[in-house]
């Protein structure tokens, strides 16, 4: 069994086809160690693999996907990491997940997540902390860290997530996993349950650069369903690249500099990377992006007054949790919302509400919508001089767990090095560098919108060279680890 | 929010506040605020009525389904 776990979904697809394993055994392996999983990396987990094993002969092979569980999935729980949506069985299946099983990959579970996507450690789940696989008493990253833990502990073959500032990417890094965030319309936004509509954006993530390709290849375009997805220009290919001969890397010193808390762990990490880069034919300069150290405030401007509109619509009235029914409709209101919302949410829609109220809203979301016009500005003018941005994903390895949750402050800081890119709307993908003290390092390519090919090109390159082993992570939480 | 909540949050929030107040250095005059971070020109489609979710389906889902609707509590005397 554990020779099934250890191949790719890619891989897997492959031996599918030929003929060598079933859709339906593969299904189970998987099924078996996510039951089992003592990590809490799902909030559901299916019963049995879908009956036609048509799946076999269709582009992914029948090789099964955990969906994060803000994903709506018809007739299953999609809760969104939260007590107010404890239950809820949507009517519909999101478009990516619907596209995916269309493709050959049916639903394996439903991954934890932060409640609404708004955390960078998943301890802000209603349904509790997940625990990072490479050690227990750290956080997976957040908020897609259900999906990212299992994809890294071998409970799932691949996953999808959600990206809003960070949130597949950081997970990824701390997971030791591959992680991408497409250009913002690549993916259809349609039963996602929304966070920020100007920012999320769905994507893979998976083993490794290969694999990320596939499953961004069967969940791109347009969609009638979403008004702001688009038709992606070309087809994202396989890839192939094993050098970097003629890339232009940039490595802006606002994100990178000294005064960024970067761990010493990581930048030695990141640098030993860059060195490879140059090995492998690439040419490094400094860059600048100037704004960029001023896109964590826009973000915590712009995110939470989306999400403060966006959560307006549970009222205890179509869906979800409804507290003391029997009062006035006030009341209900107020109650269900204090019960049913976590403190980080009610942190944000406080934060977000105050910076759309009248006498502050040119101030702060005005503000942050023109920084946000500079920070892509900046991009732009980066991008006619480099093919790539890189940076480390994350600041720091995967911290341990309750020891920044006093603190909303140093939690947001965490997400620098992520949130410029997501402002601007364009593509960026963390793959694992390396360990530093056991614990996983993400390395952060970005590229101009719609360039995906180009840059899982790029960090397929660097995947090889790199030659990272997360065998350990899978080794050591499969389900016979429960009988040490 | 209970009172409890009101008063950590406010410690917490001025925190994240006194930080963000930051932008308010930059020199933004004359730039655009984005509306859209990828340029895409309206997007439309005819105006043409699809069936919809049966009503049953849809009212399975909420807490108090009531005489083919949604129940809710009287807005009360106020």
């Amino acid at each position: 069994m554990s020779e099934l776990i250890d191949l790719t979904a890619a891989a897997a697809a492959e031996r599918i086809r030929a003929g060598e394993i079933a859709a339906a055994e593969l299904f189970e392996a998987y099924r078996a160690r996510a039951v089992a999983n003592d990590l809490n990396a799902y909030t559901w987990v299916a019963d049995a693999p879908p009956p036609d094993d048509g799946y076999a002969q269709a582009p992914l092979g029948g090789v099964p996907v955990a969906v994060k569980d803000l994903f709506c999935t018809e007739g299953v729980p999609s809760q969104s990491g939260s007590k107010i949506l404890e239950g809820y069985r949507p009517p519909y299946t999101a478009t990516v997940v619907a596209k995916l099983a269309q493709a050959g990959a049916p639903l394996l579970g439903k991954t934890n997540q932060d409640e609404f996507a708004m955390g960078s450690s998943n301890e802000n789940s209603g349904f509790g902390p997940v625990l990072n696989p490479w050690d227990r008493t750290r956080v997976p990253g957040g908020s897609s860290g259900g999906s990212a833990a299992a994809v890294a502990a071998g409970l799932a073959p691949w996953a999808v997530g959600t990206d809003t500032g960070g949130s597949i990417r950081q997970p990824a890094a701390l997971c030791g996993i591959v992680g991408l965030k497409p250009t913002y319309g690549a993916c259809s936004r349609y039963g996602m349950i929304a966070f920020a509509s100007s920012l999320d954006q769905a994507g893979p993530l998976t083993r490794d650069v290969t694999d990320a390709a596939l499953i961004l290849r069967h969940t791109i375009g347009r969609d009638r369903h979403d008004s702001t997805s688009l038709e992606f220009p070309g087809e994202i290919a396989t890839p192939q690249a094993e050098d970097l001969k003629g890339i232009r890397l940039g490595v802006p010193e606002e994100l990178t500099g000294a005064e960024g808390g970067i761990e010493p762990g990581v930048r030695e990490s990141f640098e030993a990377t860059v060195a490879l880069a140059e090995r492998l034919g690439a040419s490094v300069e400094p860059c600048r992006l100037p704004h960029a150290p001023h896109a964590l405030s826009a973000y915590y401007l712009i995110a939470p007054a989306e999400a403060s509109a966006n959560l307006a619509r549970f009222d205890a009235v179509r869906y979800g949790l409804r507290v003391d029914g029997d009062a006035d409709l006030i009341t209900m209101y107020s109650r269900t919302r204090e019960v049913g919302f976590g403190a980080e949410v009610k942190r944000r829609i406080m934060l977000g509400t105050y910076a759309l109220s009248s006498g502050y809203y040119d101030a702060y979301y005005g503000t942050a919508q023109k920084v946000r016009t500079k920070i892509a500005d900046d991009f732009r003018e980066a991008f006619e001089r480099f093919d790539f941005i890189v940076t480390p994903t994350s600041p720091c390895t995967a911290f341990e767990l309750g020891s920044k949750l006093d603190d909303p402050l140093a939690m947001y800081l965490n997400d620098f090095l992520a949130v410029p890119m997501s402002l601007a709307g364009i593509p960026a993908i963390s793959i694992p560098s390396g360990l530093s003290e056991g614990l996983p390092v993400g390395f952060q390519l970005a590229g101009p919108a719609f360039s995906e090919s180009r840059l899982l090109d790029a960090a397929h390159a660097l995947e090889r060279a790199i030659g990272f082993d997360g065998s350990e992570a899978r080794a050591n939480n499969g389900p016979e680890r429960k009988a040490i | 929010m209970s009172d409890d909540e009101v008063e950590q949050m406010s410690v917490e929030l001025s925190k994240v506040l006194d930080h963000i107040e930051k932008i308010r250095e930059l020199d933004l005059e004359g730039v655009p605020p984005t509306s859209h971070v990828i340029d895409v020109v309206n997007a439309l489609r005819a105006d043409e009525p699809e069936p919809s979710l049966p009503r049953e389906v849809i009212l399975a889902a909420a807490p108090e389904p009531l005489n083919d609707g949604f129940g809710v509590p009287s807005p009360g005397a106020a």
